[in-house]
């Protein structure tokens, strides 16, 4: 486990049961295939189960759901009992949006019909009072309007391409009023343009929701775009949980090794340089500038940056092209491959440090001398900046 | 040119195969539902049973149900105990007996259609709020409709053509028990070739268009679900 739980103040006298997030645990042997998996998710934001195909991902996605049950589970979410011991509660009860790989749009239903099948009984259920009432309910026309479907309303399901698919059903399940929206690789089967078309919709339902969302997917470069917190499976188990970027560059687990190992940066948008079209981005330990207009002042932006996209140096950039450099303490140097060496390095404050890595060759590591605890410059290629968002929304 | 009493044995059919059909997908569509989310032996064997008709001549299906419908069989006194009376040689022993022969030709293709809509969309239903019965409505039942059209009209014109139970158990009580197929018989009997003629080539007639009908009736709604 990279980043542990803060641990509670202690000033408080007891735990309290968790009223916020997920907690979850799910064991079974299935087959020769055995999945034992706990973890805790905040209760917002996005979380990201991530695994290679076959590493039970979606089945813990059906536990949650309560479209599989296991052997023995235990599923607390938002300090209501889901499931614990005997005790299970149908799906159809629990108040969760759950977005397929396939659309699975209902063919004999308008897409109209398809976006209210899920609102009616939600409006039913909270008439009948059987559940609380969702303290901010999702409101049809907010639901159309962010993903853009209004104008399939009137089109026959089968009329519709893969991607518009996708978002009405990503539509359905959020009005169906969850308060947890599980997502299981919601792009894989769709192609690249449709992938494209969609994201830019993923990431602004990200910014707009206060409902915890878990996002299944084996596709980093979507984590990346998406994710908060990323939990990491393999064979069934989980490898490590925590917020993304500590995920990511955990020496101790094998995303860091990766040839195309990335790191995730958060950043606020301080200001725009008319001038050369740059946008300053305040970041962990410093400001860099991305190229283009990425939105107005204090919005939040994330930047993927390869690690092979980071130089190190001892001295400041002075005669260079390369526009940005942060300046970045070595926290350890794990070798990778023959002759390469990746860098991890931590910007920023101490307390709100943040992680970045680096991919550098050994003889680079030798000859600048670089030890655990030592300032160094990160600079990161231009291109590195790529902001994951795409569009001017 | 029309024998009365065979435009009643017309009309006896037509109400016959109706009630037998409506009572038939009553029965058939919860057993195809339950036989296609089945998964242990206990399926197979409910399986054969209810096929036992496309095979067993119907005379001996008719032989057997005669002895149970009759005022001798063990539950007759349970019949007249619920008000009932013994149902052979009655037009509610022939619904009988032509709901069980009609049975597997309504079961499978209702539950083929249950099977080949598979688990995902009453998973999706289930993610929305909707319980077992409100999935079954609202989204079991429309997906298998042309099964249960096909299943429909199957037992209807299986009723209509069935000869061997309806002899057994029926008889030929007229307006009660006499059945197009077994007026036919009566009139080859009695040499009467041109009513002989007039019912077969209207039972040829009607056959063939069943079958045509239902062929460009599952073409359409394919074409609509594809797209």
């Amino acid at each position: 486990m990279t980043a542990s739980q803060p641990a509670a103040s202690p000033l408080s006298f007891a735990a309290p049961p968790p009223s916020t997030g997920l907690s979850a645990r799910f064991a079974a042997r299935l087959g020769s295939f055995s999945l034992d998996c706990a973890f805790h998710l905040p209760g917002r934001g996005v979380s990201a189960l991530f695994g290679p195909s076959g590493c039970g991902k979606t089945t813990v996605l059906r536990c949650l759901a309560g479209l599989t049950r296991l052997d023995e589970g235990e599923l607390h979410v938002n300090g209501a009992c889901w499931q614990a011991g005997r005790q299970f509660m149908p799906p159809h009860q629990r108040p969760v949006g759950y977005v397929f790989q396939e659309a699975s749009l209902f063919p004999h239903l308008s897409v109209r019909d398809n976006l209210r099948y899920g609102l009616r009984r939600a409006r039913r259920r909270s008439a009948a009072g059987s559940q609380p009432e969702n303290g901010a309910a999702i409101p049809f026309d907010d639901v159309v309007g962010l993903l853009g479907i209004e104008r399939l309303f009137t089109r026959a399901v089968p009329q519709l391409s893969g991607g518009e698919r996708q978002r009405v059903a990503i539509g359905r399940a959020l009005l169906s009023q969850p308060r947890l929206l599980l997502m299981d690789e919601p792009l894989s089967a769709l192609d690249r343009a449709s992938k494209d078309d969609i994201l830019p919709y993923l990431e602004r339902l990200h910014d707009a929701l206060s409902i915890p969302v878990v996002y299944v997917s084996h596709d980093l470069s979507e984590v990346e775009r998406l994710a908060d917190t990323l939990v990491l499976m393999e064979g069934g188990r989980v490898l490590a949980q925590g917020p993304l970027p500590a995920v990511l560059a955990d020496p101790a687990l094998p995303l860091t090794h990766q040839p195309h190992a990335a790191t995730v940066l958060m950043g606020t948008i301080t200001g725009y340089d008319a001038a050369y079209d740059l946008t300053l981005l305040a970041v962990a330990g410093g400001t860099v500038h991305v190229p283009g207009a990425l939105g107005a002042t204090g919005a939040r932006r994330r930047l993927r940056i390869l690690a092979s996209d980071v130089s190190l140096g001892r001295q400041p950039p002075l005669d260079t092209s390369i526009l940005n450099a942060l300046p970045a303490r070595v926290l350890s140097g794990e070798p990778t491959g023959g002759h390469g060496v990746t860098v991890i390095l931590a910007l920023g404050e101490p307390a709100t440090e943040t992680r970045l890595l680096a991919r550098i060759s050994r003889k680079s590591w030798d000859a600048l001398a670089l030890r655990p605890g030592e300032a160094v410059h990160a600079r990161l290629k231009a291109i590195a900046l790529a902001p994951g968002r795409t569009d001017p929304l | 040119m029309i024998d009365p009493p065979l435009v009643e044995a017309i009309a006896l059919t037509l109400r016959l195969a109706a009630v037998t059909t409506l009572v038939t997908l009553l029965v058939g569509t919860p057993l195809a539902w339950k036989l296609a989310r089945a998964r242990s032996w206990i399926k197979d064997v409910v399986v054969a049973l209810v096929s036992l008709p496309i095979v067993l001549p119907p005379t001996v299906l008719g032989f057997y149900l005669l002895l149970l419908l009759s005022p001798k069989s063990p539950l007759a006194p349970l019949a007249e105990a619920l008000g009932g009376r013994a149902l052979a040689f009655s037009f509610e022993g022939l619904v009988v007996g032509s709901v069980v022969c009609s049975m597997p030709f309504v079961v499978n293709p209702i539950r083929n259609a249950f099977e080949a809509m598979g688990e995902r969309p009453l998973e999706v239903a289930a993610t929305l709020g909707a319980g077992p019965l409100d999935r079954f409505f609202t989204v079991a039942l429309p997906l298998a409709s042309p099964g249960l059209l096909t299943g429909a009209v199957l037992g209807f014109a299986h009723t209509v053509g069935e000869f061997g139970v309806v002899l057994m158990i029926g008889g030929s009580i007229p307006g009660e028990t006499k059945v197009v197929s077994i007026a036919l018989y009566d009139y080859v009997e009695t040499l009467r070739w041109e009513q002989a003629h007039l019912i077969s080539a209207g039972m040829l007639l009607f056959s063939f268009l069943v079958i045509l009908s239902m062929m460009i009736t599952e073409r359409l709604l394919a074409r609509r679900r594809a797209g």
